[in-house]
């Protein structure tokens, strides 16, 4: 009685996976870093409509290159003709210069609007990305302190092993790809977090209901059946939530791109670790009905 | 768990149908309909700006110190204590006495709420003296910088409020953040550089004499004359200063033919205006804003009537500018404007139709997909949703929560997970009917048993909403506001709305088949 499906046989052969998936993101992350955009980096961010359909983004790069500006990167961004553009600008202060930056401008562009622009200075850039970390590291350490409260000590390592996997591989896939990292995307970091918290605790409050009924599996199996009693939730809840977000990745618009898509990631890699990550966890403890007595005495 | 008495399904109906209410106010433009409460839109949503602004503290603490310096000098003088050596170093003010004199001193600036004063408050002194070497140190306590900080702070966000309502743009909020900012939102302004100008000038304005005297010690200063770029000596002494200014406004001078600002002046003022001009015919008068000279006309006549004309080369825009900066007051500090967000209303407009688009269709195939799992069940659940949807809205109008982007795809997002409540209880539902014949006992067993888990999950994610509500900022705190409260109303319509329904079919056909596909 384990199960229909037997995924325990496959716990060696996807931790061996996800850890280089790991390593590999923690070499992205240390080597090449994260691409953060000005909420974090300090800087101006000018999103371009321009109606002259001749327009390519050779030529906005090179209007924007005759204005000297430090750092300066321009990108496509979403409909046709709308343009993101970036760069530094050492003072903020200077009241006029959004104004000067468009009669500079009109000299080599026409017909087009800035629908938005951003300037954040590094004082606020820093304090930003100082208050995300916080966030993050709070939000795993409360997540720590509450499983251990409602579960045993096994099962929280098995937890936040299986967050932090999420939460790496997500920010190294934005690594790789250099996806901007802004402050949606620490909402959306958050969020995994709470997710695959989430999936994990569903199948770990079946593995000791599981425990507490049959003393004779191991928990090598008993994982494996309590995997397999909660697959359809795992299954139907994460359809049920990639429906929303690719709906939200499809449909609302590009400035929630980034956030849809870290969430999709997420997602998905939250479900997969619930079972392949979390479980193995609680069999390298060895965990079994003698560790819950133990609690309860 | 599957009881519902009378009385209880009457308190469920009534409280979902009242947030029903709340929540369809935000769909009637009628102004008759006597609830006017609606979901705010953020900035990103309706467009427009946001501007935090830093004061820039360190010159009042310079000037406090500098003053303080002549308080404890003119002290001792009183006291008949020897003091001297007075210097004014970085933060601190520093001076020496008589080494017998030394317990004395230190004993006053424990003791004089005078010399040192003692916040009961703060349980602290405002400042902090020490005997190094000889000479004493008296630096501002941390308290006494956050006094200086909290009173500035009041007078500036005073001034930034005059200012910008004299601009007028619409509803707009200006508010402290944190010991020394201030966060100011301009709803629907889509180009705030003209704020953004009247904003970061202190507009601190002083008449003051040229004088011949080109020692520097002598109380006067070189600034500069905008109007003809050349230096001028002024002197250091203020005969009237803007707080003497009751009125300023633009106005045409028919006889220049040029734009200038006229300022009328409070009985102080005009007597001192009067005086001065007096005593001073044939002089050159400079009018010095923010360390700048506006301009420098000769006195030809006694002006006693404590009114007159600034001229300087204004356009009609940089008069009516500076009659407003005039009229709002002088800024206590300069402000730093250190974070901007502009956001066009075409901008906004487009991100609410992608943002209800994406909601619709995510809500679509959610509901879709309920169906196909889990038919009849499905369509409970799906009623719940919906339901939920309204609720969410209805609470998010109660508290007039401000509605973001991030808080849009936080809505959808609850779509997404709502469901996840009711798919753990159908699908252990699922299981206790394998074991159990009595339906009833059955579906009673599968609410409780999977209630557990369902509250493990979503106390996670009201801790990551929360935590994100705390250390986020600006459209994304509006994603953990609705993801919170989406998940308190997920909670209530999985256990008051789809428990009711099912329980009130479970219970009628509980001698029939009754499965969840």
């Amino acid at each position: 009685m384990t199960g229909k499906y037997l995924f325990n046989k496959y716990y060696n052969l996807s931790n061996i996976i996800s850890l280089i998936l790991f390593i590999t993101s923690i070499f992205f992350l240390t080597f090449k870093g994260l691409n953060y955009g000005v909420d974090f980096k300090g800087g101006t961010l000018i999103e371009l409509r321009s109606d002259n359909t001749n327009y390519k983004t050779e030529d906005i790069r090179g209007a924007f290159n005759k204005l000297n500006l430090d750092d300066l990167s321009v990108k496509k961004f979403g409909a046709e003709g709308d343009y993101v553009i970036k760069f530094k600008r050492s003072d903020l202060n200077e009241p006029d210069f959004i104004k000067n930056l468009k009669n500079d401008l009109d000299n080599y562009l026409e017909d087009y609007s800035f629908r938005r622009v951003e300037n954040v200075g590094p004082k606020v850039s820093a304090e930003l990305l100082q208050d995300g970390v916080t966030a993050i590291a709070i939000a795993l350490a409360a997540m720590l302190i509450y499983i251990w409260f409602r579960f045993e000590w096994q099962f929280s390592i098995g937890a936040i092993v299986a967050i932090f996997h999420d939460v790496i591989i997500t920010l190294g896939i934005f690594s790789l790809l250099s996806l901007e990292i802004n402050l949606s995307i620490v909402a959306a970091v958050l969020t995994i977090v709470g997710y695959s918290m989430n999936d994990t605790v569903v199948i770990f409050d079946r593995v000791r209901e599981n425990l507490k009924k049959y003393a004779d599996i191991k928990i090598f199996d008993l994982t494996n059946l309590s995997i397999n009693e909660t697959l359809s939730r795992t299954l139907i809840t994460s359809v049920t939530t990639l429906l929303a977000l690719l709906s939200i990745f499809f449909f609302g618009g590009e400035i929630l791109k980034g956030f849809s898509f870290a969430m999709i990631l997420g997602v998905i890699l939250g479900t997969y670790s619930s079972i392949f990550i979390a479980n193995p966890v609680l069999v390298y403890f060895k965990v079994s009905q003698k560790t819950l007595i133990k609690e309860e005495d | 768990m599957l009881y519902f008495s009378r009385l209880k399904i009457i308190s469920i109906i009534v409280f979902c149908l009242s947030l029903i209410f709340f929540s369809i106010s935000n769909f009637i433009n009628n102004e008759d309909f006597f609830l006017k409460k609606k979901v705010n839109l953020g900035l990103d949503l309706q467009g427009g700006s946001y501007l935090l602004l830093e004061v820039d503290k360190n010159p009042v603490i310079n000037q406090t110190l500098q003053s303080k310096l002549t308080q404890v000098r003119n002290y001792f003088k009183k006291k008949e204590i020897k003091t001297f050596d007075y210097k004014l170093g970085k933060q601190k003010v520093l001076f020496k006495s008589d080494t017998n004199d030394q317990e004395k001193i230190l004993e006053l600036f424990k003791n004089d709420n005078e010399l040192n004063p003692y916040f009961d408050v703060y349980k602290s002194y405002q400042y902090n003296v020490e005997l190094i070497d000889n000479i004493f140190e008296l630096n501002l306590t941390k308290y006494g910088i956050i006094e200086i900080e909290q009173s500035l702070l009041d007078q500036a966000i005073e001034i930034v409020r005059k200012r910008v309502d004299e601009v007028g743009t619409n509803e707009p909020s200006i508010t402290k953040s944190g010991s020394n900012r201030i966060a100011v939102e301009l709803p629907g302004l889509d180009n705030p550089d003209r704020i953004k100008s009247l904003l970061g000038r202190t507009a601190n304005l002083t008449f003051r004499f040229v004088t011949q005297n080109t020692d520097a010690s002598f109380g006067s200063e070189k600034l500069k004359d905008l109007d003809t770029g050349e230096e001028l000596n002024v002197s250091k002494r203020i005969i009237i200063s803007g707080d003497n200014l009751i009125d300023a406004k633009p106005q045409m001078d028919n006889i220049n033919n040029e734009t200038v600002v006229s300022f009328t002046l409070d009985r102080l003022g005009a007597r001192k205006f009067g005086r001065a001009t007096k005593n001073g015919i044939g002089k050159q008068l400079a009018i010095v804003l923010d360390n700048q000279i506006i301009s420098a006309p000769v006195i030809r006549d006694v002006i006693a009537s404590g009114s007159g004309q600034i001229s300087g080369g204004f356009t009609f825009q940089s008069a009516t500018d500076l009659a407003l900066l005039l009229r709002s007051g002088a800024l206590p500090a300069p402000l730093d404007i250190i974070e901007e967000r502009t956001v066009g209303p075409d901008l906004g407009e487009d991100s609410i139709k992608a943002g209800v688009l994406s909601l619709i269709i995510g809500f679509i195939l959610v509901i879709l997909y309920m169906i196909y799992k889990y038919r009849l069940f499905g369509l409970i659940s799906n009623f719940a949703l919906i339901i939920n949807l309204f609720m969410l809205l209805g609470f998010l109008t109660i508290f007039e929560a401000t509605l973001t982007l991030p808080g849009i795809a936080g809505i959808i997002l609850t779509v997404g997970m709502a469901v996840d409540a009711n798919v753990l209880i159908f699908e252990r539902i699922k299981e206790e009917l394998k074991k159990e014949k009595n339906k009833v006992i059955a579906f009673d067993n599968g609410y409780t048993l999977s209630r557990t888990a369902i509250l493990d999950a979503n106390i996670t994610t009201i801790i990551a909403a929360l935590i994100l509500f705390v250390f986020g900022s600006g459209p994304v705190k509006g994603f953990s506001v609705t993801l919170s409260i989406g998940i308190l109303t997920t909670l209530f319509s999985v256990y008051y709305i789809a428990r009711l329904l099912t329980s009130l079919y479970v219970i009628k056909n509980k001698n029939n088949e009754v499965t969840i596909k």
